[in-house]
């Protein structure tokens, strides 16, 4: 019983960075800003390093963009996955365009479990994962997340939160969805979302970040995919949203009380 | 016809909230493409759902059926993409809920259609509708076009009012053509947070606790009783087991924007206030007076949580 495992690696602005709209609205500030891995994806390469490790199997990621996108991918064989697809394309990509590439990439690898971040933190779409299941029909198990909270022992033995059947034919995921927890039972092939308390992912350590040198990374062209690709979630402008001016600061809890019985009304 | 199909959801025979919210989005979307709003509910045993529904003055279809007793992605899918070509809808939504944002994107997967997230408003002209998104963890909005013959969109619910009664509209039972044999997932079971606050998401007040709390939420949820509040909680409480992920407010958990928020030892990070700053007014309460929440809050204390809250809520009580 092993596992092949597909997953993403998007190349992102750095959670951290301070991000501006260009004055005319065409795009944001890049001079300045870095970039890494999306932190979801992050996650999902994580889940899947801990399932081929309890389970054995292969990890393979893919990432869609230009020579940088390599260095995602690269980062994803460092902390262990063993090899690597590139697909080169340039230009904005939508979740429609992101899925047709991936479904290709799915044909071509035939894995038994696809995982992906619930969204990537740019464009915060939240789309890819299901649109990806529904072109190939398959299962899907959004948002995953364990009843283990991070801080647990099992999160400590980095124990995988997905659970393998003992036939290894289907998965157990619990998601979190409004008003508590739920389990899903997936059967494989299937594609999971990854949702922030999964698992807390491991940095590289420097011998995985020399083998990662090594490690196999093909490239294909987007174009060559047979996929329709221009962008049919249209940006046409961006804005920064509306500031909220900060109001005072208050002495004491008298002061404050009386502000929001007297002044805002709201108690 | 350019008509628009709203997807109800419903829980324990309820219709949840979010969706009366999602009905005036899709009114308004309507009325901009002069189609007609039609309303998809799914589930087992939901007639009285159905019926509550059309008392919104929408066209209802209730898709009833053992398969979809739960809210599978897989078995609710296909049922929605069947009702939108059945309709003639141009425009499918819902709320963006973690059901909406589980389900929509499916949809719009077998209906080879572009869809737009967590909408905040509408632009464009007539009936070309374009869509008011964030972007980067709400730190940008964006103006979207979609270029598919059908569009698919989920809506903060709170952007846009909730519907209010009018008129009746028609319930009429819609196809479910799903073999609950050829289905590859399994309800496996589901474990409610069950409160006696107010929901999240719903409530007129909320206060809020972070990191500041060191995993004591009790001033936080004495605060909260005293006000009839529900409880939220930052990334980081919810990360270090303290709380339900459910109390998660900032823009991957829940997005509040009650007429008060009360945000206690929170220090204010992007992701949280894209969570929060729709409040009409924000209370900080914090021991370190640089903490970036001091900039959004309208009244800000420095001040121990643990000090600073039981006064409150002393004050308040005798207020009364």
């Amino acid at each position: 019983m092993s596992l092949k495992i597909l997953v993403t690696a998007k190349r992102v602005e750095d959670p951290e960075s301070k991000i501006k709209v260009k004055p005319d609205g065409s795009g944001i500030v890049t001079d300045g800003v870095n970039y890494k891995m999306n932190p979801f994806d992050e996650i999902a390469v994580e889940e899947a390093l801990r399932l081929k490790e309890k389970h054995g199997g292969e990890v393979i990621v893919a990432s869609i963009g230009g020579d940088k996108s390599a260095t995602e991918i690269r980062a994803a064989l460092a902390m262990g996955a063993d090899r690597g697809i590139l697909v080169r394309h340039d230009g904005p990509l939508d979740p429609v365009g992101v899925s047709a590439v991936l479904a290709k990439v799915f044909e071509q690898e035939k894995p038994d479990l696809v995982i992906l971040g619930k969204q990537s933190i740019d464009d915060d779409q939240n789309q890819a994962g299901q649109y990806l299941a529904a072109r190939l029909r398959l299962p899907q198990a959004t948002f995953a997340s364990k009843t283990e909270s991070l801080e647990s022992e099992a999160e400590q033995k980095k124990e995988p939160g997905l659970r393998l059947a003992a036939d290894g034919k289907s998965l157990a995921v619990v998601r979190e969805v409004d008003g508590g927890v739920e389990t899903l039972e997936v059967s494989l092939p299937a594609v999971v979302t990854t949702d922030l308390r999964l698992n807390k992912p491991r940095f590289a350590s420097l011998p995985g970040i020399m083998k990662a040198k090594k490690k196999e990374l093909k490239e294909l062209q987007a174009s060559a995919l047979g996929v329709e690709l221009a962008p049919k979630v249209v940006v046409k402008k961006l804005s920064a949203p509306p500031s909220r001016k900060g109001g005072v600061k208050v002495a004491d809890v008298e002061e404050l009380f009386s502000k929001l019985h007297g002044e805002a009304k709201v108690v | 016809m350019a008509n628009v199909l709203i997807v109800a959801e419903q829980f324990g025979g309820a219709v949840r909230k979010a969706t009366l919210h999602a009905l005036s989005a899709g009114r308004e979307v309507a009325r901009r493409t002069g189609g007609t709003l039609h309303v998809a509910v799914l589930g087992s045993g939901i007639g009285p759902v159905a019926e509550e529904l059309a008392g919104y003055g929408a066209e209802v279809h209730a898709a009833d059926a053992a398969v979809l007793e739960h809210p599978l992605a897989e078995a609710h899918a296909p049922v929605v993409a069947e009702l939108a070509r059945a309709v003639e809808a141009t425009h499918v939504g819902a709320a963006a809920t973690a059901f909406g944002k589980d389900l929509l994107p499916r949809v719009a997967g077998l209906l080879e259609a572009a869809m737009a997230t967590e909408v905040l408003g509408f632009g464009g002209e007539g009936a070309e509708v374009t869509f008011r998104r964030p972007m980067w963890a709400g730190n940008v909005l964006a103006e979207v076009a979609l270029a598919t013959p059908v569009k698919v969109f989920t809506v903060r619910a709170t952007e846009f009012p909730a519907a209010a009664k009018e008129g009746k509209g028609a319930v009429t039972t819609a196809q479910v053509s799903v073999d609950a044999g050829a289905l590859r997932t399994r309800y496996a079971g589901f474990t409610e947070v069950k409160s006696a606050r107010p929901e999240l998401t719903e409530a007129r007040i909320v206060v809020a606790g972070g990191r500041g709390t060191k995993g004591d939420f009790k001033p936080i949820e004495a605060l909260a009783d005293e006000l009839n509040a529900a409880v939220g909680a930052s990334r980081a409480a919810v990360d270090a087991g303290w709380v339900p992920n459910d109390w998660q407010v900032g823009q991957t958990g829940k997005v509040v924007a009650p007429e008060l928020y009360v945000a206690a030892g929170i220090s204010g990070a992007i992701q949280h206030l894209a969570g929060m700053k729709g409040s009409k007014v924000i209370v900080a309460v914090n021991k370190d007076p640089d903490a970036p929440i001091f900039q959004l809050a309208d009244y800000g204390l420095v001040a121990d949580l643990f000090k600073a809250l039981p006064e409150l809520a002393e004050k308040l009580k005798k207020s009364r």
